[in-house]
């Protein structure tokens, strides 16, 4: 039998080492002769840790959630020595839907394999599509059947995958670079940490096909320093892979050359765009320039250079085994294939989730996430971060497609996919947006840099109950200008979050600036605690109260000072009769 | 523009923990970045002799480093505490109540986002994601023990949290 312990971040942050711990000592305790081996993200980040106990056929599993070190002994008892599984303690068929109700292709490994033994990416068809593209398709073939598949930069923008290979590949020169965009800069996604912690070999054999088709010889993976542990995979994946031969001279026999490394970005939010990621890997400030000359011409020390997202390489090997057409035909008619999605927010299942493209949005945040924590109301999901918008709830059916996402007024994005409750203050988003963007503006254009800096103080002071007539007009004028002002994608797309939001919520503008009311009673300067009359006197509330705000005697009715009231919230959190309020 | 390598040079002394990687990168273009991210992984921060130092090795100008390493959030020009704090503030943080958790810790350890505890146990810092967006509201600590993640935190357990740290020394 072995045991399978899911370590990705999400499942490390739980406590997945501290159950790895336990197992060691129970399995030795008890004298069992089992195999523990761990996997990269599951995706049901809401249930870690995770364990998989595997029948001797490798085939059958009970899947275990939520393993606290104190549940082993009993797992290791009566399932691993005594054959029987622990029933209360594994997952649920309600819960197992998660998955089923997914269809994986980008995350076909992630959860299942040991990213760190080459030997388990093989045994499920690792490297095969490397071998069937160096020895017997040629670079148009390549080509042509990432066109006939239809893939889009998953990356954000959506740009045909084909194009950019086709385009890199028609420059002349014979130094070529590939490059993986893995600079997870959204706030709020984290598919490309999973897809890098849980399949890293995925990723590198996309860009070993991907340089064949395009011609070159090296490739660069520009991967966020934030995320240790991605890096530390895939750099013993390399390893792995040029020990193999797959990686190197003359990979597969066939004469073809590639070898790639890393480069740990340093945290810099525009190092997304390609022009700026280019002047990083070259040591400078990742500061965009104009285009063209675009990479595919001159990118990288001015050679022809091709960049992709993580997902879209992970894409590839399927591609090419699978057939251009099978991803084709799944999706729609403009946007193909599937989507990883991270869910999150005030959502109850949270988690990573593929689903063909053009599956309503209800059924991937109801149907998939199980709808809003405490059940309360739902009033918006936030696609595309700091680059994309807000979605109401009127607007769920909307289909999950690059197309009907614009529609709304935001992006597809990477993935990042945050669920908005009735206790979230649209104008604080667009003002928490705003504040990253105007923080992370290279400052070469005055309009990003400067704009997005009046547009949060126009923001802050509306939250802050200070807004004037003609703040939202005054908002309108600037987002237009800061679009047209721009160079790069940062500033063109900065004020979406505010002009989305004003489009769909421009009512809870107008409350905040003219009737000084937070709806969602999340503006601090905008409301106010108050006790109900159904107060028991207890006093709780009166001994937290850092400022002394709160009187009443000992089982009687007891009121807030507004006057002395810093509106911290301690007395909501501490009444145990939901005798607090905010207004 | 790149002059050669400055072994034998008499500030090798200075910073020998930093002479095997200015062997292999000071003379490869590019590298900048690099650099930085090994010195500050073996110092903690970047002094200014650090990089002046730097500056000697690689020929590039000093205040084109500072440059650099002011333009990207990973470089820091002081030196941090024993344990570093990295707040999370990302989306799904925020929409979960991270200001509320920043605000605890600011109150408990009496220091604000980017100083550090007299004591010199605790520097705080807020950082754009972590990427555990599941388990938000989430903070890292980064000690000399490595990098503990601490996911789900209320104000009172992240409180808890930090006594926590703090009895360990």
């Amino acid at each position: 039998m072995k045991v399978v312990i899911g370590q990705g971040s999400c499942g490390i942050a739980t406590g997945a080492k501290k159950t790895e711990a336990e197992f060691r000592k129970q399995l030795a305790n008890h004298d069992v002769d089992a195999q523990l081996d761990f996997t990269g993200c599951v995706g049901t980040c809401y249930l870690e840790p995770i364990v998989d106990v595997y029948e001797d056929n490798g085939k059958d599993f009970t899947r275990y959630i939520m393993v606290q070190p104190e549940k082993v002994e009993k797992i290791v008892e009566e399932h691993l020595k005594g054959g029987k599984p622990v029933k209360e303690y594994a997952i649920s068929d309600e819960d197992k839907q998660f998955i089923s109700k997914q269809k994986r292709v980008v995350l076909r490994n992630c959860g299942l394999i040991n990213p760190e033994n080459i030997d388990e990416y093989l045994a499920v068809g690792g490297y095969e599509a490397t071998k069937k593209v160096v020895t017997t398709m040629s670079q148009e073939e390549v080509i042509e059947e990432i066109k006939a598949s239809g893939l889009r930069g998953r990356g954000g923008a959506g740009f045909p995958t084909w194009f950019k290979w086709n385009a890199a590949k028609s420059n002349p020169g014979t130094e070529k670079y590939i490059v993986c965009n893995a600079d997870e800069g959204d706030p709020g996604a984290f598919m490309d940490r999973s897809v890098l912690e849980g399949d890293p070999h995925a990723v590198i054999e996309g860009m070993i096909i991907g340089g064949y088709a395009m011609g070159a010889s090296e490739g660069i993976i520009y991967c966020r320093a934030e995320y240790p542990l991605a890096i530390k995979r895939l750099e013993l994946a390399m390893e792995q892979a040029r020990e193999r031969g797959y990686l190197g001279d003359d990979i597969f026999g066939s004469g073809f050359h590639f070898d790639m490394r890393i480069k740990a970005g340093a945290g810099a939010f525009v190092c997304g765009e390609e022009t700026a990621l280019i002047a990083s890997l070259e040591g400078e400030r990742g500061m965009p320039r104009l285009k063209p000359p675009f990479p595919a011409q001159k990118g990288y020390w001015q050679k022809p250079t091709n960049i992709n997202n993580v997902e879209t390489f992970a894409n590839v090997p399927w591609i090419i085994v699978n057939g251009g057409k099978a991803f084709g035909s799944m999706g729609t008619e403009k946007s193909n294939g599937t989507k990883v999605f991270a869910l999150a927010g005030k959502i109850k299942k949270g988690g990573l989730v593929e689903v063909p493209m053009g599956l309503p949005l209800k059924d991937v945040i109801f149907g998939i996430g199980g709808g809003i924590k405490k059940d309360k109301k739902f009033k918006a999901v936030q696609m595309g971060g700091p680059s994309g918008g807000c979605i109401p709830d009127k607007l769920i059916d909307t289909p999950v497609t690059y197309e009907d996402i614009n529609k709304t007024g935001a992006i597809v994005g990477s993935g990042g996919m945050i669920v908005m409750d009735e206790d979230t203050c649209m104008v604080d988003m667009a003002r928490y947006f705003l504040d990253f963007t105007r923080k992370e503006s290279c400052g070469k254009c005055n309009y990003c840099r400067v704009g997005t800096k009046r547009m949060l103080e126009i923001l802050e002071r509306i939250t802050q109950g200070k807004g004037r007539d003609g703040d939202i007009e005054l908002l309108e004028e600037l987002a237009v200008k800061i679009k047209d002002g721009s160079m790069c994608g940062l500033g063109q797309t900065a004020p979406n979050p505010v002009l989305t939001t004003l489009k769909y919520f421009r009512n809870e503008y107008e409350d905040h600036i003219y009737n000084h009311k937070c709806t969602a009673g999340s503006c601090k300067a905008l409301i106010h605690f108050i006790i109900r009359d159904n107060c028991t006197g207890c006093t709780a509330c009166a001994r937290k109260c850092p400022v002394g705000a709160i009187s009443g005697e000992l089982k009687g009715q007891h009121v807030i000072d507004q006057e002395k009231c810093i509106k911290c919230g301690k007395c909501e959190e501490t009444c145990r009769f939901d005798a607090i309020y905010r207004e | 523009m790149s002059k050669n390598c400055c072994c034998g040079n008499s500030k090798k002394d200075q910073f020998p923990e930093l002479a095997p990687t200015m062997e292999k990168y000071a003379n490869t273009p590019g590298s900048l970045i690099t650099i930085l991210q090994k010195a500050q992984e073996i110092y903690g921060y970047l002094s200014i002799d650090v990089i002046n130092y730097i500056s000697d090795c690689t020929g590039i100008k000093p205040a084109k480093i500072y440059g650099v390493a002011t333009f990207y959030a990973q470089f820091r020009l002081q030196p941090i505490g024993k344990n570093l704090i990295m707040l999370c503030q990302g989306t799904a943080c925020h929409v979960n109540g991270s200001e509320m958790i920043e605000e605890s810790v600011c109150e408990h350890l009496e220091i604000h986002d980017g100083e550090t505890t007299p004591d010199g146990i605790f520097t705080l810092n807020n950082v754009a994601c972590l990427g555990c967006c599941s388990l938000a509201p989430v903070m890292m600590v980064r000690s000399s023990e490595g990098d503990e993640t601490y996911g789900n935190l209320t104000k009172d357990k992240v409180k808890k949290i930090l006594d926590e740290i703090r009895a360990r020394g």
